[in-house]
């Protein structure tokens, strides 16, 4: 088997320039997203995932116009998600030049919604983000529950739905890939949540993007290895620098998982 | 100035090819023009062909079938004129005979084959196969010229759930291994089809396209 694992940055972007949220709060303005995008591609990314997080609110077009620049200059896979609500933002965002859309609460609200884009547009470009948080009651399992429940909003609101249960529900409806992301690492530089991570990707048939808390190289290791995900992303460890994306490829390989190192040499 | 077209039928990742295709053109002699098009008549103009497609095989036949002319032209200047071709992901999927995604589709038939789910000998594998994979030569082509291929070589970008099986393995040009052999270039004559997006695959994608816009089949 040859398919090698992918290593995602992903770029906040707020108003057609990138930040980070540190628990999706205490916003730093860091860049410009398609130069970052560039950049990202020239290192040899394997994937670009650009979160709209100014989507729920005004400036939402801004995005269209990111992708559709960094479609002239990247020629490598891009993912956008955030406020994506209805099939017309789908098409719009495919048509910009993305080759993925990451939805979140549209999915939680309306899981006819995420039938219906696979159906229109194929599951391979439908992605569900699955946003959960470790249950702060305890009677975990009694009914069949697993140990975290979905959030929306980033991060803020809870859906009242079991994650696993949720993120197995909606690959039935369409959903060709999903972002997990521990609402609770997010930001945190602590590492992925491994057992969440583990527990859907041992679910689900389609491939899991492990996401939210990587501090270190060990931590996307550990994603793969423990969490079973066959990509990791991670945002502030390459945009400020602490780490590059050819280091963290020959950490990955010296570490036991096959990673592309076309341009990583 | 020759003319390139990307057949716009409301199914694919169009913006992302142009820009590719753009790219490539604008470091060659001739200059090739690039146009998104859903117009037979430029089609039929056109000194190369480009069919993308992204989705569900029956979706994209239905898309294509329903812009009026398309199909014949497509027949008419690629089966009877000889007009280099190429077909990508779902584009390529439906050059086969029929596609057996959700129902049983007639495809284009120009290789002759059917587009079946993928079954991985191990079923821990993820389906779609989703990713960068190498691939494999079984014989060579000038799309392929140059391009650093087998285990060591460089990588495609993949996403999709069903490939097409081809009947004439003369017509199975290269392959992926996913837990057995995934059909990743297919062609025959002045006809090419890749699994993988090149307008996606950076390095080998770029090659591929320039190969193509080169190609004197």
């Amino acid at each position: 088997m040859s398919l090698k694992t992918r290593l995602i940055p992903c770029l906040d972007v707020m108003g057609g320039r990138v930040v980070k949220g540190v628990q999706f709060v205490d916003l730093i303005d860091a860049g410009d997203p398609v130069a970052a995008a560039i950049a990202y591609d020239a290192a040899g990314a394997d994937e670009l995932t650009f979160l709209d997080i100014t989507a729920s609110h005004e400036g939402r077009d801004t995005i269209f116009d990111v992708v559709a620049r960094t479609a002239e200059h990247c020629f490598m896979p891009v993912t956008v998600g955030g406020g994506v609500r209805s099939i017309e933002d789908i098409r719009k965002l495919l048509l910009a030049g993305a080759d993925k859309v990451a939805i979140n609460s549209a999915a939680v609200n309306d899981p006819d919604f995420i039938e219906r884009a696979a159906d229109k547009f194929g599951n391979q470009c439908i992605v569900v983000s699955v946003d959960a948080k470790q249950r702060l009651d305890q009677r975990v399992g009694g009914d069949n529950r697993s140990e975290w429940e979905i959030f929306t909003h980033g991060g803020r609101r809870p859906a009242g739905l079991d994650a696993v249960e949720f993120a197995t529900r909606l690959v039935a409806r369409g959903a060709g890939e999903l972002l997990v992301t521990s609402m609770d690492r997010d930001g945190t530089k602590s590492g992925f949540d491994l057992a969440l991570t583990r527990a859907i990707a041992d679910a689900v048939e389609v491939p899991v993007i492990a996401s939210g808390g990587v501090g270190s190289l060990q931590d996307l290791v550990d994603g793969v290895k423990q969490g079973h995900a066959s990509a990791v992303l991670a945002a502030s460890i390459f945009h400020f620098g602490t780490f590059t994306i050819p280091q963290a490829k020959h950490y990955l390989r010296e570490h036991g998982v096959d990673v592309r190192m076309d341009r990583a040499a | 100035m020759s003319l390139v077209t990307i057949i716009d039928y409301g199914a694919g990742n169009l913006h992302s090819a142009a820009k590719a295709f753009e790219r490539v053109a604008a470091g060659l002699d001739d200059r090739p023009v690039i146009e998104v098009t859903s117009d037979p008549d430029r089609v039929r103009q056109a000194d190369r062909i480009m069919l993308p497609g992204v989705g569900a095989f029956a979706e994209c036949k239905a898309g294509l079938d329903a812009v009026d002319g398309m199909v014949e032209v497509l027949q008419e200047r690629v089966i009877g004129g000889g007009v280099p071709f190429l077909g990508v992901c779902v584009g390529m999927q439906l050059l086969a005979s029929e596609g057996r995604e959700k129902l049983v589709t007639p495809g284009l038939g120009w290789i002759a084959g059917a587009v079946e789910k993928l079954t991985p000998s191990d079923p821990t594998l993820k389906i779609p196969h989703m990713g960068w994979n190498t691939i494999s030569v079984l014989r060579p082509h000038a799309l392929l010229a140059g391009i650093p291929t087998g285990p060591d070589g460089l990588h495609a970008y993949f996403v999709h759930s069903y490939h097409l099986v081809t009947d004439v393995a003369e017509t199975l040009v290269a392959t992926a291994d996913y837990g057995g052999p995934v059909t990743a270039c297919v062609g025959r004559d002045n006809i090419f089809g890749t699994q993988f997006h090149p307008e996606k695959s950076q390095a080998l994608g770029l090659q591929l396209i320039e190969n193509f816009l080169r190609w004197a089949p």
